[in-house]
């Protein structure tokens, strides 16, 4: 994957898989003291037993039945140390998984942040009923948000009504972009496939 | 500046032009696991969701699934129209969309030529 956004949005569909109603998303960048990025889901799905939990980088094992090969995780390992980083996956049979993925920041080979806000804006969209909060934190600056307030608030009408995705779009691309001063630190590719 | 205020204003305002929602019965499925990601499914959603707001559709929703087993054909999408089939579109990309759109959920037409299955349920 060229961007870590897309591994989010990887790693947040297995918290779905796994049966998870509540996702939380954190990101924290910390540029200045630590030089890292952190990227951590927290989820309430059934969770793995310890062994399952050290197998699951191993890309031929996979809890899918379609296909006996599995490269999310393994990916994300794979990427997390190239630069300096690690993968760790917490997890407790019936209450929920922590996968926590942490990057040097300024490695030369981590994969920009990339496209954060179609990222969320997809889970949100697409998952209504799951209780996703989501928290980005850039040195002091710190954006977060629940999908509750938002359908709390649009009560019967639907996140794709058109003008409240326009809304969506918007909210999220300013206040990320906030984040960074305004500055397009996160980069990344247009377009995944070109 | 967008702010939650702003969404509440919208509320009032979408709420006195549509006194009744329109029961979401036209659907899009979009196949999001590791291969339908790797594959630009997430384009492929960000398109889709230009197309509602610019066509300004009210009556789509928006789903997204896991790897069902095609990868190679990825990004999959789904479009299930009321007292119809359920139709699969295989490879298929942002620029695929907007035709998708217009052709199938607008006017009820198959695009045939991206079609991979039909699902009768």
């Amino acid at each position: 994957m060229r961007e870590l956004s897309l591994h989010i949005l990887d790693l947040v569909q297995n918290a779905i898989e796994a049966g998870a109603n509540k996702v939380r998303l954190d990101i924290v960048e910390d540029m200045s003291e630590m030089d890292t990025l952190l990227i951590r889901v927290i989820d309430n799905g059934q969770g793995m037993d310890d062994d399952t939990c050290q197998k699951v980088i191993d890309p031929f094992v996979t809890s899918r039945t379609t296909r006996r090969v599995g490269l999310g995780l393994p990916l994300i390992d794979m990427s997390t140390k190239r630069c300096a980083g690690y993968l760790t996956i917490v997890s407790t049979p019936g209450s929920g998984t922590v996968v926590e993925a942490l990057y040097k920041h300024s490695h030369w080979d981590r994969p920009p942040l990339g496209n954060i806000v179609e990222t969320v804006k997809s889970i949100i969209i697409a998952h209504p009923e799951l209780n996703f909060s989501y928290s980005h934190t850039v040195e002091k600056n710190v954006f977060s948000m629940v999908t509750q307030e938002l359908t709390e608030i649009l009560g019967n009408i639907s996140l794709t009504q058109p003008d409240v995705l326009i809304w969506l779009h918007e909210y999220l691309t300013q206040n990320i972009m906030n984040l960074y001063n305004s500055r397009n630190l996160y980069g990344g590719v247009q377009d995944e496939n070109n | 500046m967008k702010t939650i205020e702003d969404l509440k204003r919208l509320r009032e305002q979408v709420q006195s032009q549509t006194s009744v929602r329109q029961e979401s019965s036209k659907q899009i499925i979009v196949g999001m696991g590791t291969c339908g990601i790797a594959a630009g499914a997430r384009e492929v959603m960000s398109a889709i969701l230009d197309e509602i707001a610019k066509r300004r559709l009210e009556d789509v929703m928006v789903r997204q699934t896991g790897c069902i087993g095609m990868c190679e054909k990825e990004v999959l999408i789904d479009v299930v129209l009321p007292g119809q089939p359920r139709i699969t579109y295989g490879r298929v990309t942002a620029t695929d969309i907007p035709k998708i759109i217009a052709e199938h959920v607008i006017h009820g037409h198959i695009v045939k030529e991206l079609v991979v299955g039909k699902i009768t349920e």
